[in-house]
């Protein structure tokens, strides 16, 4: 048991960055935009990351972890535009558009690494960041302070309210004098924003350069991570730290005579099977945002 | 004078995109191109390294060595077949009005499949290659079919439950194939030589390349595919399926039947194109460590090809011409990662088309009565799926 504990930080890196995309994940749903390219947000804003940093490591110092991250978080804030503007200003289907962004990653990310350095990855940084005493990563950190504040704006000022009515009933909101359309581009502009920190947040912890399996998923776990967490924020704490758990055993299940005999893939393929268990188990039950998915087009009814 | 003519043919073109769902297309993947070019400029490499890879793949021809490589043309068809089916897979969904992003995990159970009975099946000449291609088709089905049948029955989005088979497949195929007996991390031993399907005459006229039997299997599923949407009953209520399920299942379809069938069905096109790699482009079971991507790319194939049956596969052997130029445009100092990004981009234009239409619908009439007239056929437009 005791080495159990010992654990704890292996499973706190790992279920951070998942928290912090599925968080953006829930406020872009709550909003009414579905956002599937949480994969390719995650990818570009790990790349962005890993090359601020390696450029900047040298004259900055630690503080270059953190500008870094910044920079990450912009450029998934920057590609998420295009994903706004798809899907609320041209009303386009909003899985199209997801896919065409988790399609032009994986090309852009490798394409600059080339431009940059020549070859089909990022140069390595010196220094990753830091644990700390205890051994755990300040992403664990970033991640809960993330979904409370996530959770105080959504259900505590009326901001929330007002973001949440517009996937719920966009109509509605609009006929009280909510603006729809910056609704939603708020809530995915965040989103972008959160999966491209989360990316930074993966490499700067558990890599030392961005390649092209560096996020290799975890942006889809995420998107599993809002539904089994029933796009509540607690839920999605919850759900990130069994997904993040599982993930995590995939990797140290070695250290258990009685978790060797089974294959460490058993605990990768958990986080989908049982979000697909849960979806059948919820269904009938619509936990969803109603109008999460649909186009809001103003006077139609 | 000038300006009343420009205007005139501002708006024909501006009908003509409109209407054809085919011309939207060439014009998207123009512009990806354009794009690409324009990339390419930016970072100061020549593109003309881009087009002269794209014209050896195209012909064969090598501009600098001035000099005909026919095998190119042969790589080529062989990249292109299990794009085209994999197209067909998210298009024939599609026609359901569901968006099947599974065709990786389909396409992956597939492999698996064919690798299993390469290596156990008894070794029948001709029987051996069939019965791993069929059985691999079945199993795309049924991964396929589960998913429709979560849909139809639980109301479990199509979207969420085939991201979730796409990894479950992924993990299950490496857990079986490292059972095989001989395998080692990333492959198994050889396939017995029945289970090929590489064909000697295919193989001399192309000079060597890839190209196979499964060229036949893909002919067919164009020609299946065109068949079922377009001249059968069970097409047809598919179809319906998918422009309005609530009008379909008032005139007595069965649409919890259609929606698993169309699923059941675009799986096995993803599964024949598993079955259809693993056999014709490797003499060995792979330990997939990550996804080929091919499932991925089909979803653009069938967007640029509208989900019609020649458009599919005209688009697969766009993008299977892209991928083949990759090493090509490497060795003209091209990152090959632009063909990614001209798919990526060309998906995403498709994404916006309704806006494009939208400028083009604007630019083309000024007069506020036919603004008011086509405000209304737009509307119309939106309101129906995108294929005609």
């Amino acid at each position: 048991m005791n080495s159990l504990f010992g654990k704890i930080p292996t499973i706190l890196m790992l279920v951070s960055p998942i928290l912090i995309t599925a968080t953006g994940g829930m406020i872009c749903e709550q909003s009414g935009v579905v956002n599937i390219a949480l994969e390719g947000l995650m990818m570009f804003g790990a790349f962005a990351t890993a090359t601020a940093h390696y450029f900047l490591e040298a004259n900055f110092g630690p503080a270059s972890i953190w500008l870094s991250l910044l920079i990450g978080g912009l450029f998934g804030l920057t590609f998420s535009l295009i994903h706004a503007f798809a899907s609320i200003s041209l009303k386009a289907d909003q899985t199209v558009s997801g896919t065409g962004i988790n399609l032009l990653a994986t090309g852009v990310t490798i394409f600059l690494a080339q431009v940059f350095f020549n070859q089909d990855r990022t140069k390595q940084f010196m220094l990753g960041m830091m644990p700390n005493k205890a051994g755990i990563y300040p992403t664990a950190f970033i991640a809960l302070v993330i979904l409370v504040l996530t959770w105080f704006l959504l259900y505590k000022l009326p901001f929330g309210l007002r973001l949440r009515a517009c996937g719920e009933n966009p109509h509605a909101a609009q006929s009280v004098g909510i603006n729809v359309f910056r609704m939603r581009y708020i809530a995915v502009l965040a989103s972008g924003f959160l999966a491209g920190l989360s990316g930074g947040c993966l490499v700067l912890t558990s890599n030392t350069q961005f390649s092209s399996t560096t996020v290799n998923g975890h942006g889809f776990i995420a998107l599993a991570v809002v539904s089994f967490g029933r796009w509540k924020p607690l839920g999605i704490g919850g759900a990130s730290l069994l997904f993040g758990t599982a993930l995590a055993f995939s990797i140290i299940a070695n250290d258990y005579t009685l978790l060797r005999k089974l294959p460490s893939e058993v605990f990768n393929i958990m986080p989908y099977a049982i979000t697909l268990l849960a979806l059948v188990l919820f269904s009938g039950k619509n936990y969803a945002p109603l109008s999460a998915g649909k186009p809001y087009e103003k006077g139609a009814s | 004078m000038d300006k009343t003519k420009k205007l005139k043919q501002r708006k024909s073109l501006g009908t003509f995109l409109q209407e054809s769902d085919g011309a939207m297309s060439v014009l998207v993947v123009l512009i990806g191109f354009l794009f690409a070019t324009l990339l390419i400029l930016i970072i100061g490499r020549n593109p003309s390294g881009m087009y002269k890879a794209i014209l050896q793949v195209l012909t064969g021809y090598n501009v600098d060595r001035n000099r005909f490589y026919v095998r190119y043309i042969g790589e080529w068809l062989a990249q292109s077949m299990p794009l085209i089916l994999c197209g067909l897979s998210m298009g024939f969904a599609a026609r359901v009005g569901l968006f099947n992003i599974g065709a990786e995990g389909q396409y992956i159970v597939g492999i698996t499949v064919a690798q299993l009975i390469a290596i156990f099946f008894p070794q029948i000449p001709v029987a051996h290659w069939f019965f791993a291609i069929l059985f691999a088709a079945l199993a795309g089905a049924i991964w396929g079919g589960i998913v429709g049948w979560l849909k139809a029955k639980y109301e479990v989005s199509e979207v969420v439950a085939t991201i979730m088979m796409n990894y479950i497949a992924l993990y299950l195929s490496r857990i079986i194939t490292l059972r095989i007996p001989g395998a080692n991390t990333y492959r198994t031993p050889n396939f017995p030589q029945t289970a090929l399907l590489t064909s000697s005459f295919l193989q001399k006229i192309t000079n060597g390349s890839r190209l196979n039997l499964g060229i036949i299997f893909v002919v067919l599923s164009v020609l299946i595919y065109w068949f079922i949407i377009e001249k059968t009953r069970t097409g047809f209520e598919l179809r319906a399926t998918g422009f309005n399920k609530d009008a379909a299942r008032a005139s007595g379809i069965p649409v919890v039947k259609s929606i698993m069938l169309s699923m059941a069905i675009a799986g096995a096109f993803a599964g024949l194109a598993g079955g259809i790699v693993s056999l014709g482009a490797y003499k060995y079971g792979r330990v997939l460590a990550a996804n080929d991507g091919y499932g991925f790319t089909g979803i653009a194939v069938a967007l640029v090809g509208n989900n019609t049956a020649v458009g599919t596969a005209l688009s697969g052997l766009l993008f299977g011409m892209l991928s083949t130029a990759q090493p090509l445009m490497e060795s003209n100092r091209i990152p090959k990662e632009i063909t990614f990004i001209i798919q990526g981009l060309v998906v995403i234009f498709i994404a916006i088309r309704v806006g494009f239409r939208m400028v083009v619908a604007y630019l083309a009439k000024k007069a506020p009565l036919k603004q008011e007239k086509t405000l209304n056929t737009k509307k119309t437009q939106e309101e129906m799926p995108t294929h005609e």
